[in-house]
């Protein structure tokens, strides 16, 4: 049996719950058996997001991840990245932006906070807001975020979430999927150069 | 030719119930039911058959209609979320003693967790209130066939059935296995008024009737394909998993444990003496309230040990999940990574430049003149106000509750007793309470803060848009203590003026801040943008 389970995670508006499309469209299309459990509603005004995402090549059952279950944390903040800790496993890997998102008033020190992550044995962090402006595509980002992350999702191809990216975004017309595959391409480029530790 | 589709469990409800040969869906929006109705809405196939899906003024009205359709021997489904059939209660148990003509399933997504909810009220305790058939999916797939069977139930036993789900099962995708859809079904529209008029001689009978249908549907659970007994070891622990609570089972549950799995109701008895025979324990797996475990102590008596949410080995409130459910297995499922330590909490809160929040910065300047003043609240967006920055409103209890307690708290004496109600609440369950408050000239500031749609669950469609004067001047609110205004900071000196103003009337006054949700603006001048 072949799994990987993801802890996606970010603020409300940060688009986590499109990463979660792409990886659906691209699990379905593979013929990977997949749950993804996200929550709709309160959450989505500026508060914390999050959404399990379970692949297997066996029947999945349990919509939600397990404690120190997660192969995976998917994030788009770096704090909502920690959050999620208690569901990482041994082995798991945190894949996140390094750029905090501010919009409470006791957000912790930054420095302190990137600290934390670092300290983690297996992180993958980049200022995506940052790559995704010099990219003129900042409703991209979280295509980066999908790019980093898919040297960590041995299940799907990165041809094969090419491939799901260009068919959820289609509908957008090209212009928007070629801004997200590029989005795409650029974090695939930093996490490839980067050693995981 | 099956096929093979990525659904939310609302959707592969909703796609269930159209290939079910539905007529019309009735629903009012509401967290985790509203994807159901809004895939209908965008369904090609529902667009092609006329299926009728137009969003209701609350849950009773949408009940109310859903039972016209099947009297008219049409298939007709109703959504809502949990509390919603506090709302239309009347309505659905009254439904059970008239009984059915085309079928009519109704559909209630519980949200154990609250994750958007005042409470966590468990609706099978609705379908056995009313005597109905109850079924409760555990996986998207199973969500999908059920619709169909559901419908067949219904018109077999020509009674309501009750579908309940939850937030995990709603709100979590999977792939689904879809089939050909039926065509719509059409029955002849029913003729029988002793059946449908309940005056008592009528109601007593058909009540009666109702009651002799129970050892039917027991038998019915009892030989329910849905309800699968997979045995395992003898004198071993037996587990009863209900709905969602079979998927934490399946993936938990140690060797040798046997599991019925529970998908129909009323309790399929016979099976669960059959599991209780087997084993020496039972422990119940259910998500919500100790509905199925209460009832299983009574089955098999004092002696017999069953456990589950009521003697601790599950959590007595919240939702199950993969570790709450292992723990009762005794397993451990633990990290090795603790909670982090640099985090802080990240509440929701109103949209940059949301239309509440300059009515939430006049209402605070001003009672805070005013040191007896109360604000009561109500459900919407703007319940956010009762958090920082704003801290705003005292109470917020349920649909309209924010118009009939500032009523109430006036009567008693509590001045300023101002209310904050939306649009789209005010026209579910407000528009009752203001009318009382203007028959007795009760002193209440109510204030509609209309951002035209109906902003909580997404961005449905409102009832009473571009309505609300005209409401308000027909339920008896007088022209000159009515007014509109438009929320913006620079409007901040008026709106506090009138607010001061129509404080200090001795009547009800209405005051309606009105201007557009950002987001379904946003989404407009999108929508343009790709248009062009």
């Amino acid at each position: 049996m072949s799994k990987i389970d993801i802890k996606l995670s970010g603020v409300g508006g940060q688009g986590i719950l499109s990463i979660a499309t792409v990886l659906g469209q691209a699990a379905t299309a593979a013929g990977v058996n997949l749950k993804q459990a996200e929550v709709h509603g309160m959450s989505q005004r500026g508060g914390d997001v999050q959404s399990d995402l379970r692949l297997s090549t066996e029947s999945v059952f349990s919509d939600q991840i397990p404690l120190g279950g997660a192969d995976l944390i998917l994030s788009m903040e770096p704090m909502e990245a920690l959050r999620y800790l208690p569901w990482l496993s041994e082995s798991g890997v945190v894949v996140t932006s390094s750029r905090p998102l501010v919009n409470i008033p006791d957000y912790p020190d930054e420095a302190a906070l990137l600290a934390e992550l670092d300290a983690l044995p297996r992180v993958v962090r980049l200022d995506i807001e940052g790559l995704a402006r010099e990219l003129q595509s900042p409703r991209s980002a979280n295509m980066i975020l999908l790019g980093m992350a898919a040297p960590y999702i041995p299940l799907l191809s990165e041809e094969q979430l090419r491939a799901a990216l260009e068919s959820v975004f289609g509908r957008k017309g090209p212009d928007v999927v070629q801004a997200n595959l590029r989005a795409f391409e650029a974090g695939l480029g930093h996490a490839l150069k980067t050693v995981s530790k | 030719m099956p096929e093979r589709r990525l659904l939310l469990g609302d959707e592969a409800i909703a796609l269930g119930a159209l290939h079910a040969g539905l007529s019309g869906v009735y629903a009012y929006p509401g967290t985790p039911s509203t994807e159901i109705t809004e895939f209908i809405q965008q369904s090609p196939l529902a667009r092609e058959r006329g299926v009728r899906s137009r969003w209701c003024t609350n849950e009773k009205t949408a009940m109310e209609a859903a039972l016209g359709m099947s009297f008219a021997g049409r298939r007709a489904l109703v959504c809502m979320k949990h509390v919603g059939m506090n709302v239309c209660a009347d309505a659905f148990i009254n439904a059970g003693v008239t009984g059915v003509n085309g079928g009519l399933v109704v559909l209630a997504a519980d949200d154990p967790s609250m994750h958007s909810s005042q409470n966590e009220q468990d609706s099978r305790f609705y379908g056995k209130f009313a005597l109905v058939p109850i079924l409760e999916p555990s996986t998207q797939q199973e969500a999908f066939d059920l619709m169909a069977y559901a419908f067949e139930l219904s018109e077999e036993l020509r009674l309501p059935v009750l579908m309940r789900t939850v937030t995990r099962l709603a709100h979590s995708r999977a792939a689904v296995e879809v089939g050909d859809p039926q065509p719509q079904r059409v029955l002849p529209p029913a003729s029988e008024r002793t059946r449908w008029v309940l005056l008592p001689g009528n109601a007593r009978r058909q009540y009666a009737a109702l009651v002799d249908k129970q050892p039917d549907l027991v038998r019915r659970a009892n030989e329910s394909r849905f309800n699968a007994l997979e045995a395992g070891e003898e004198g071993g622990l037996g587990v009863i998993a209900a709905g969602t609570g079979w998927n934490y089972v399946r993936e938990a549950a140690p060797q040798g444990v046997s599991v019925l799995k529970l998908t129909q109701y009323p309790l399929p008895a016979a099976r669960i003496r059959e599991l209780a025979a087997h084993c020496s324990r039972i422990l119940v797996v259910e998500d919500g309230q100790p509905f199925v475990e209460e009832q299983v102590r009574g089955l098999l008596g004092a002696d017999y040990p069953v456990g589950g949410r009521l003697d601790g080995q599950l959590p007595r409130t919240g939702e199950l999940n993969p570790d709450n459910v292992a723990a009762a297995f005794g397993i451990t499922n633990a990290g090795p990574f603790g909670p982090a330590r640099l985090l802080a909490p990240r509440p929701p809160q109103l949209c940059q430049g949301c239309g509440h929040r300059d009515v939430y910065t006049a209402l605070n300047k001003v009672a805070a003149e005013y040191p007896g003043a109360r604000i009561f609240g109500d459900i919407g967006c703007y319940t956010l106000g009762a958090l920082p920055p704003f801290r705003a409103i005292d109470s917020c209890v349920d649909m309209g509750a924010s118009i009939t307690m500032a009523k109430g708290a006036a009567d008693a004496g509590i001045h300023p007793a101002i209310a904050i109600i939306g649009d789209s609440t005010f026209t579910h369950s407000g528009m009752t309470g203001l009318l009382d408050a203007v028959n007795d000239r009760s002193p209440i500031t109510v204030i509609i803060s209309d951002n035209l749609t109906t902003a909580m669950t997404g961005g449905q469609d409102s009832a009473g848009t571009h309505k609300f004067e005209a409401i308000c001047l027909a339920l008896g609110v007088e022209r000159e203590h009515l007014h509109v205004v438009v929320p913006l900071p620079k409007n901040m000196e008026e709106i506090t003026r009138i607010l001061r103003e129509e404080i200090e009337y001795q009547g009800v006054s209405v005051i309606i801040p009105q201007r557009e949700c950002m987001q379904t603006l946003g989404r407009k001048l999108r929508a343009k943008k790709q248009a062009q």
